[in-house]
């Protein structure tokens, strides 16, 4: 006798076996395993300290209340984050900015460097780091570890929860719940997260929509312009809530986005049935707090921030060469604007967003220093003279955009969107790939979004023109 | 109070037998798990702290967040008791090794064909009943597992005890309550370990669930055909359950022989001789 006479051997007795095989043996380990539980735990008298986790839950998945918890819950977090970063990065500004980059000149005289290595070095690659550093530490020293006690405590899953049906709706899987919530932190990390998901359809669906979870990187630069161009509109004391609430309401847009896009294409190219499982609510637990502080400072903020650093420096020299080499009597940053221009004005934005979004495509991080940079290398202003740089506060990062880059409220919102909805930067898109291995499907994830960008802005820019607005 | 722990265990070899001799001499070897003398398993279902008991381990900070699904590909680490160095593969969470779902298929596989030395099953000591489930499924493959309670702290503040003794003694196999994010019961879970790997702690025989007289009589029939075969199949009961209910890796891994190998080496290599052959 050999082996495939005892495989079809047992192939022969399930088909003699009148039961639901399965079925049984998984009924017998159930009771097994209530047996043994039986005789070794012993439970509380009442009820009584299930309570909280009970009412809780009972609150935040809510088919009334579960959603308006979850935008309050959001919300509570961004004006947090919104109002407690506003004086520190202002501090980091003047200090970094302001003091460290005349220091490093007044050195740099003093030892008769030439003023292009001063440029390039000082005026480019510094100033771009320390930009990032005033603007993105402190809003990201906040977020994180609020956020990351918030999932410590046990909330995501609820999210997911809530999410469920939506999904279902969209003909995704209700996981892809959980790998948007890890978009949030990180795009490249949500895409590796999408393994959780069985079914290749579903997966693929997960994957190209990952990229409408604002990560990381776009968080310091809604923050940012919800709080000069919303926070500005509305009276000084509701500043920070009506930025934070603007927040909110991008992210908001980005689910609706990832709903819209994973329905369209479970209806065309990845049609198929949702399919069914079953998420594990787990209990509420108390989150450590210092040491999830202590972590998510580490972890998180320094390892982004760093990455946000190491992207910055070089893309401050490739601006400051663009700003300052001499092509034909005009910077190469004026040709390329010029260029941009038009498609930019189109689409409510302009010439110096979409070639910062160009120069930032390998970290999202980089945007805000990248325009600020180029807008007052591009106006010549005497604020981007070296030694003179005044400390960026939210005023007078506000008056840079207006005097020297003539945005308006509408470039600010068109900023936003497109800050949500364009290509996923570089390490995003080399995850796809990795995840794929499909040049197809990296592809459409690069051009799905992208396109979404440039429809919506176009429709916001084109309404408000049409409303009277310039 | 050294001295008097020392006098009082003194005899003859006594505290080289001792469990907690080689205690001093732990490292954490995080990431490097080259040359290990032993290989353990990290089971358990989603969510029940399993990464927070691979980190308490290992020394290494891997992220650990409330929520299943979180770990979706294994992570190793190692550590070091004593002399001997345990390579440590954190699974990601399964509530059984019955289903074949794609992100479950890494810890089944590794649990049936990997060949740890140890597997560790962590569970939720405040959903118990739920999470034995997996538990005695892994206790019918080897015997060589053994049980983390962990979330005791959480256990004892909803006013739920478990008497891990009796437990143990029921399902013929360790069991060591923790609360892995506090750091409670790790020196015990590592010694635990290393007393299982090298055969110190001795456990039963796989334990059996009993199932319906129709499909015991169906098991009986595949596993004596498969004794012909292969007498030396330590758990050939449950390989032809697997079988009887047509599972494609158990299939696969008959066919091709490797079967018996690996489900052979976790009893017949003598626990002594394993530590010696092992120059250790």
């Amino acid at each position: 006798m050999d082996i495939d006479n005892v495989i079809a051997m047992a192939t022969s007795e399930r088909s003699n076996l009148k039961v639901n095989l399965h079925d049984r043996v998984v009924e017998a380990l159930y009771q097994e395993a209530g047996r043994l539980t039986e005789r070794s735990v012993s439970l509380p008298g009442g009820p009584r300290q299930w309570r909280l986790d009970q009412v809780l839950d009972r609150i935040l998945t809510s088919r009334v209340f579960g959603f308006p918890a979850m935008g309050l819950l959001f919300a509570g977090v961004f004006w947090l984050t919104i109002e407690g970063a506003n004086v520190p990065s202002g501090m980091l500004a003047t200090l970094l900015i302001d003091h460290g980059a005349t220091l490093l000149h007044r050195w740099a005289d003093a030892l008769r460097i030439p003023s292009f290595v001063q440029g390039l070095t000082i005026d480019g690659i510094y100033l771009a780091a320390a930009w990032v550093v005033s603007v993105m530490l402190p809003p990201m020293a906040i977020f994180f570890p609020i956020f990351t006690l918030l999932e410590d405590f046990g909330y995501l899953p609820r999210v997911a929860f809530n999410m469920d049906r939506a999904f279902r709706w969209a003909g995704a899987h209700g996981k892809q719940a959980l790998t948007m919530m890890m978009g949030y932190g990180c795009n490249a990390a949500g895409v590796v997260a999408t393994r959780i998901i069985d079914s290749p359809r579903e997966r693929l669906i997960a994957i190209l929509t990952n990229n409408f979870a604002v990560c990381n990187g776009r968080w310091p630069t809604l923050i940012l312009v919800s709080s000069i161009f919303i926070g500005a509109v509305v009276p000084p004391a509701l500043a920070g809530a009506a930025a934070a609430v603007t927040v909110v309401g991008v992210a908001i847009i980005g689910i609706v986005c990832t709903l819209l896009v994973s329905a369209f294409l479970s209806r065309t190219w990845l049609k198929g049935q949702a399919s069914v499982f079953s998420l594990e609510l787990p209990p509420y637990r108390p989150p450590r707090l210092l040491q999830t502080i202590y972590t998510s400072l580490i972890d998180r903020t320094l390892i982004v921030l760093w990455r946000a650093v190491v992207m910055a420096a070089p893309a401050g020299a490739v601006i400051w060469l663009l700003g300052n080499v001499e092509v034909a009597g005009q910077s190469m940053a004026h040709w390329i604007v010029q260029g941009l221009d038009p498609v930019g004005v189109l689409i409510g934005l302009n010439g110096v967003i979409l070639l910062a979004y160009v120069v930032a495509i390998p970290a999202n991080e980089i945007v805000i220093p990248t325009v600020l940079m180029l807008t007052l290398n591009l106006a010549k202003s005497p604020l981007a003279e070296k030694g003179v740089m005044i400390e960026l506060t939210d005023d007078v990062t506000r008056r840079v955009l207006v005097e020297h880059g003539g945005w308006t409220l509408l470039t600010g919102i068109n900023l936003m969107l497109f800050s949500l909805l364009h290509n996923p930067c570089s390490t995003t898109i080399l995850t796809i790939w990795n995840e794929t291995r499909s040049k197809r499907w990296t592809a459409l994830a690069v051009a799905i979004p992208l396109a979404l960008g440039f429809g919506v802005c176009f429709i916001t820019a084109s309404a408000a023109r049409l409303f009277g607005h310039h | 109070m050294f001295g008097l722990k020392r006098a009082s265990c003194g005899i003859d070899d006594g505290c080289a037998g001792c469990p907690m001799a080689g205690s001093a001499a732990v490292h954490r070897f995080g990431l490097d798990t080259a040359n290990a003398d032993y290989v353990v398993a990290l089971a358990g279902n989603p969510n029940t702290g399993k990464s927070t008991v691979f980190n308490a381990l290992t020394g290494l900070r891997q992220h650990v967040g409330n929520w299943p699904g979180k770990t979706v590909v294994r992570a190793e680490g190692a550590f070091v008791v004593g002399k001997a160095k345990f390579k440590l593969v954190d699974l990601p969470g399964t509530y059984s090794l019955l289903s074949n779902s794609a992100d479950e298929e890494v810890a089944r596989d590794f649990i049936l064909f990997g060949r740890p030395d140890v597997t560790v099953v962590v569970t939720d000591a405040t959903a118990l009943e739920r999470n034995l489930n997996l538990a005695l499924q892994v206790l019918e493959i080897t015997d060589r597992a053994i049980l983390v309670l962990n979330l005791m702290d959480e256990a004892e503040r909803r006013g739920i005890s478990v008497d891990d003794r009796a437990l143990a003694r029921d399902l013929g196999a360790p069991v060591v309550p923790m609360a892995a994010r506090r750091g409670r019961g790790v020196p015990d879970l590592r010694e635990t370990i290393a007393g299982v790997a090298t055969g110190k702690i001795a456990c039963r025989p796989p334990r059996v669930t009993r199932f319906d007289e129709a499909i015991e009589q169906s098991v009986a029939r595949i596993a004596d055909a498969l004794l012909d075969v292969h007498p030396e199949l330590p758990n050939a009961r449950w390989v032809a359950l697997r079988l009887l209910e047509g599972d494609p890796n158990v299939i696969r891994e008959a066919r091709a022989g490797t079967l018996g190998q690996g489900l052979h080496r976790h009893v017949v290599e003598a626990p002594a001789t394993e530590v010696a052959s092992r120059g250790h």
